[in-house]
């Protein structure tokens, strides 16, 4: 008896092992553990031992029984870890297929420039602010100091709608709007259109876009104007720029600069962007003219303040690298997908 | 404004100033801009004076000479040349071996026909002289020199060549600084040096100018000064060799003696002068005044110009000899025989000049400075330097006397000087002692609280200015950067910009991509669009001066910039483009503002697309902006008489009588006009209207805790019913338990029947109190059903 346990043992184990899938492992599991199975065949026939062997039998064909159960069990596993491989070998694809197109729109190179200007503003407590495009003469020139006779007033520099209207040639006239209805502290920065008339070609446009910024309070003084445009100057073109203040003219500041950067793409040393200069220059700025503010209603004794304006283009431009002007009103999708 | 060293010399001692580029930048820092510099002479190398011993024929070659050079070396150079003016005794520039000329140009040792060449003798022309700099050379020949020079002499010292030229921009504040003594003074403070600034002296010949010439200014006004000398026994020559380079270094062509005197003095005064020839001054009398009603003058360039009546002329008797500071005339030009001149040195009003010479088209280096405005004190000190020029050149006699017609005097301006001011306004802490140094190096005076401003700096009128005169001197980059104190407060956008930004995050998550276009457009626009002929579009505010017609209007819509833009990308074939504008447009009912009221500046979300879609593509992008413009209570609206877009395939959103949008395919026709070959659809969004009606701040509803039942229904009637008309019936008859109506399917064939649709909804029920029973639908659909068929013949289809 005890061999042909030990027999059955044998056979099961060598037959498991051949066994390649789950119906085959059910069918051998009725053949060995089944009502009508091998083992079940054996215990059966037990009524022929004798009363002292009966119990060792017994427990061997138990134990043997137990160890084709573990056995059956930890085939299934094999098997059922065997199958899924095999599935997901077959549902292999290939991952450089193009993916299904769920196309995200492209923000203009003037917006994105524009927005990352106002963004830094903003961290320093400026408010964003806006005004009309089509202005009143005195807006745009009188009330900001250009004399009477400054080239920038002639039909040849500036389109008129009447005599006393016209397309602001500069964002400031918003400047003494804003000086006008509000009373100081003021701390604000001003993007738009303003047109002038030039012809179109690669660094010229009629309609173009500026960012101008005030600050007007008390005790305001020249070095808060440059503490100001170096915190910019450092979010906009990185950590190790630097700015140069030169002296100008402008009829609404005084002092008046024109502000360079140090070029960020040579740091300074002189490339093809700066013309060897290690400079790029990028905007005007100044003290607010006594005169502006005492035409915008504000005591030039008790308050002071300083103001920038730049070309947005310019820096877009430089940013970007772009080298003709023209690009940013042809809109070709060609031109915007890449920003 | 160029700047000769050479000159600045006379002002400056330039021996104490840095190298040029360390020069530039301190200029710079300190005001007068500069562009550049270039040294003078740099490319003519090893270039020296030899003299030629002996010449004889080539044995080869007829017209070539071979010469024996003596430069001062040990042994004669041998120089084979193809010239034909030279003689044994003569002194020429010789280019050695290694040399270099203008140009680039390389000498060296060679052979010609044979013969071994050690150099070159050279021709002013290849040391990039003419005769004008050179008067006594030929133009074809070796340059024979006549200058005081010996063997081995540099060529550039002796025919100086050598000088560092320095180009400056300036400000349109500083007109005084376009001439070499403003720029003296400006060298001299930002270096702190002395300068030194004679004052002519005229000797004089006898005789009285009022034996020539009298003046009469009639137009005071925009003539605030006229001072005038008579030189007579003029002998017009060349200039000396000093003038000449002078001249030629400041990019003047040097003419004669007199005429180069006249820039001379400009350039070194900043004062534009004008010498007439006196024996064409008619009547012996200089008449100032404007030009009388169709007058013309022949100016110097051979020009007939017509005058208009705000135009100042300088007359004889007569008739017009010049055109005030702009241009003298042809017929009292200086000629080789005249003999007697009046020399001019007026003040005149800046902004007529400036008038004179854009009407004319015609702008002058003396018109360029008038325009600025100019010093009316500075007429003198230059006319008594062109005269003691003339003296030092030996051109002429100067009578004596003087004309000087300035009836309205120089005026000082005394301006509050007070240190603490200045010093809060820039940021600094300066003594007052460092601040009247810097003051007086720029020759303000100041006595106790009371500054004066040289005259020639009209600019300076108040503490703000002195401020920045001795911020600029002190040096901008030397004023510590500071943080201003100030409350701390949040910066940020205003609403309506907060509100822009979102639509357009959706319009670009929905994949439009932004463009930029002109505000004004041509007003043939209009016409392409398909306006009818009274549409108030057509109203747009009109540029009286644009650039062109096609940039004359400021746009009222943004639908022809879109098309444009569209147009184009399709003519580049770019594939599916979706684009957005964020566009202002300008409404107001006078398109000429004349009333001075403003135009009303609204922005308007234009949206477009060709090759992505239909209709519905396009409504369900209108459906996600309005979704997010947090807007309700809106509809779509078929509409047929929008004549831009096809009168079939185009919608307003609208709430009321509010119109938030227009959405459809665009008029084919109008597609022609722009041609573009495939159909574009296109929403124009007023966002100023949907930021007015935005809804209050989102609030939450809770969950339902019941669940919903789903009932679909599909119904027969007439193709003409509108799917809108549909919903709005089941709504109405479905009751407050309906939670949402979806379309999900329309069938039209031929078992319906002709004329006649099949569409079914999806309907889903819920009651927010209980758990909906099927009796509970039931009931509810039943209603549905009978509405329809009783409201719009709607038959449940079986």
């Amino acid at each position: 008896m005890k061999e042909k346990l030990q027999q059955i043992k044998l056979a099961a184990q060598a037959e498991l092992e051949k066994l390649c899938d789950a119906d085959q492992l059910e069918q051998f599991k009725v053949k060995y553990l089944g009502k009508k199975g091998e083992l079940t065949a054996i215990l059966r026939s037990m009524s022929g031992i004798s009363a002292e062997e009966r119990p060792i039998i017994g427990q061997l064909a138990n134990q043997i029984r137990s160890e084709i159960e573990t056995l059956v069990d930890e085939k299934r596993t094999l098997l059922a870890e065997s199958a899924m491989k095999h599935k997901l070998e077959a549902e292999k694809i290939d991952v450089t297929i193009p993916g299904k197109k769920r196309p995200l729109g492209h923000t203009h190179p003037v917006t994105s420039t524009a927005r990352e200007i106002e963004k830094i503003f903003i961290n320093m407590g400026f408010d964003v602010v806006d005004g009309p495009e089509i202005e009143y003469v005195s807006n745009n020139f009188d009330a900001l100091n250009a004399p009477d006779n400054h080239p920038s007033r002639d039909m040849t520099d500036t389109f008129y709608i009447n005599p006393e209207i016209l397309l602001r040639t500069q964002t400031s006239p918003v400047q003494a709007r804003i000086m006008r209805d509000n009373k100081p502290p003021i701390r604000v920065i001003c993007p738009g259109r303003v047109y002038r008339s030039d012809e179109v070609d690669a660094t010229h446009s009629p309609m173009f876009h500026q960012m101008e910024g005030l600050v007007v309070d008390k005790n305001i003084v020249m070095g808060d104007l440059k503490g100001t445009l170096e915190v910019f100057a450092k979010n906009m073109f990185g950590n190790d720029t630097r700015i140069r203040f030169r002296p100008h003219h402008f009829p609404f500041t005084e002092p008046s600069a024109e502000v360079d950067i140090s070029c960020f793409v040579c740091g300074g040393k002189g490339c093809r962007l700066c013309k060897g200069e290690g400079w790029i220059e990028i905007l005007g700025a100044g003290m607010v003219h006594p005169n502006v503010l005492r035409n915008c209603g504000i005591d030039p004794e008790e308050y002071s303040g300083f103001a920038f304006g730049m070309g947005i283009e310019r820096i877009a431009m430089r940013k970007y690298n772009i080298d003709d002007l023209r690009l940013l009103y042809e809109n070709d999708m060609r031109f915007l997908s890449q920003f | 404004m160029n700047l000769s060293f050479d000159w600045l010399k006379d002002f400056v001692d330039v021996e104490k100033l840095p190298t040029p580029k360390q020069y530039c930048d301190r200029m710079t820092d300190t005001g007068s801009k500069v562009e550049g510099f270039e040294l003078l002479g740099e490319d003519i190398e090893n270039v020296v004076v030899g003299k030629i011993v002996s010449t004889e024929k080539h044995p080869d070659a007829d017209r070539l000479t071979i010469c024996q050079i003596d430069l001062g070396e040990s042994e004669l150079v041998q120089i084979v040349t193809g010239a034909d003016n030279i003689n044994a005794g003569d002194l020429v520039p010789v280019a050695k071996n290694g040399s270099t000329l203008p140009g680039g140009v390389k000498i060296k040792s060679g052979k010609l026909r044979g013969v071994p060449s050690n150099g070159m003798l050279c021709s002013i022309g290849e040391l990039n002289l003419t005769v004008r700099d050179v008067p006594y050379a030929v133009e074809d020949g070796i340059l024979i020199l006549q200058e005081d020079c010996k063997v081995g002499d540099d060529i550039r010292d002796v025919l100086n060549l050598r000088d560092t030229v320095v180009e400056f921009e300036i400000t349109p504040n500083r007109p005084d600084c376009n001439s070499v003594i403003g720029l003296a003074r400006e060298t001299a403070a930002s270096f702190n040096l002395p300068f030194d600034l004679k004052e002519p002296q005229v000797k004089g010949s006898g005789d009285d100018i009022k034996n020539y010439v009298s003046v009469e200014v009639r137009d005071n006004d925009l003539c605030p000064r006229y001072s005038c000398k008579v030189v007579k026994n003029v002998k017009i020559k060349p200039s000396p060799k000093w003038m000449r380079t002078r001249l030629r270094a400041m990019g003047v062509r040097p003419i004669n003696n007199i005429v180069d005197i006249t820039n001379y003095v400009m350039l070194e005064y900043g004062q534009p002068m004008h010498a007439f020839d006196y024996n064409y001054i008619d009547g012996g009398k200089i008449v100032v005044r404007r030009a009388a009603e169709g007058e013309t003058v022949t100016t110097l360039d051979g020009t007939e110009r017509n005058l208009t009546t705000d135009m100042l002329t300088i007359c004889d008797a007569k008739k017009p000899v010049g055109l005030a500071g702009v241009m003298g005339g042809e017929n009292s030009e200086i000629n080789d025989n005249t003999t007697t001149i009046v020399f001019e040195s007026a003040n005149f009003d800046g902004t007529s000049i400036r008038l004179t010479s854009r009407a004319l088209g015609l702008r002058t280096e003396s018109s360029g400075r008038y325009e600025k405005g100019l010093d009316t004190e500075n007429t003198l000190p230059a006319l008594l330097r062109a005269c003691e020029l003339v003296e030092m050149l030996e051109a002429g006699d100067v009578v004596d006397g003087i004309i000087d017609i300035y009836p309205v005097k120089y005026a000082e301006r005394k301006i509050e000087f007070c240190p603490e001011k200045i010093n809060r306004l820039l940021g600094l802490s300066l003594s007052r002692s460092e601040m009247v140094d810097i003051l007086t190096s720029l020759h303000f005076i100041i006595d106790c609280d009371v500054l004066t401003p040289p005259s020639y700096r009209a600019d300076v009128e108040q503490m703000a200015d002195i401020a920045e005169e001795i911020a600029r001197i002190y040096g901008y980059n030397s004023i510590p950067s500071t943080n201003f104190k100030c409350e701390v407060r949040r910066g940020g956008y205003t609403p309506f910009t907060e509100y822009k930004n979102t639509l357009e995050t959706v319009a670009q998550s929905l994949g439009f991509s932004e463009i930029q276009t002109y505000s004004f457009v041509s007003p043939k626009t209009f016409d392409l669009l398909n306006l009818a002929e009274d549409s108030p579009a057509r109203c747009a505010v009109k540029i009286i001066n644009p650039l062109g017609e096609d940039t004359s209007v400021m746009r009222t819509t943004a639908i022809g910039s879109m098309l444009e833009v569209l147009s184009h990308n399709r003519n580049f074939r770019n594939p599916s483009v979706c684009l957005y504008e964020f566009a202002k447009i300008y409404i107001s009912d006078e398109p000429t503002l004349s009333s001075g009221k403003l135009p009303e500046e609204k922005t308007n979300l234009i949206m477009a697309f060709y090759d992505n879609g239909d209709f519905y593509d396009m409504k369900g992008v209108t459906d996600a902006i309005m979704n997010a413009s947090g807007v309700v209570g809106y509809e779509y609206i078929s509409c047929t008489d929008n004549t831009t877009f096809h009168p079939g395939r185009c919608a307003v959103i609208k709430a009321e009588d509010k119109i938030y949008a227009t959405i459809g395919q665009i008029h084919p026709s109008v597609l022609k006009n722009y041609s573009i070959d495939l159909p574009v659809y296109l929403a124009e969004i007023d966002v100023n209207l949907l930021f007015a009606d935005a809804g209050a701040e989102k609030q939450y509803k809770p969950l339902p805790k019941f669940p919903a039942i789903t009932r679909d229904l599909a119904f027969v009637c007439d193709s003409s019913i509108e799917v809108g008309q549909l919903e709005k019936c089941i709504s109405k008859y479905a009751g407050s338990k309906l939670v949402e109506v979806t379309l999900f399917d329309i069938y039209t064939g031929e078992r319906l029947g002709e004329g006649k649709k099949s569409v079914a909804f999806s309907l889903t029920l819920r009651d927010d109190n209980k758990t909906l029973t099927d009796e509970d639908a039931d009931k509810i659909t039943g209603k549905v059903i009978k509405g329809m068929e009783y409201d719009l013949n709607a038959v449940l289809r079986s």
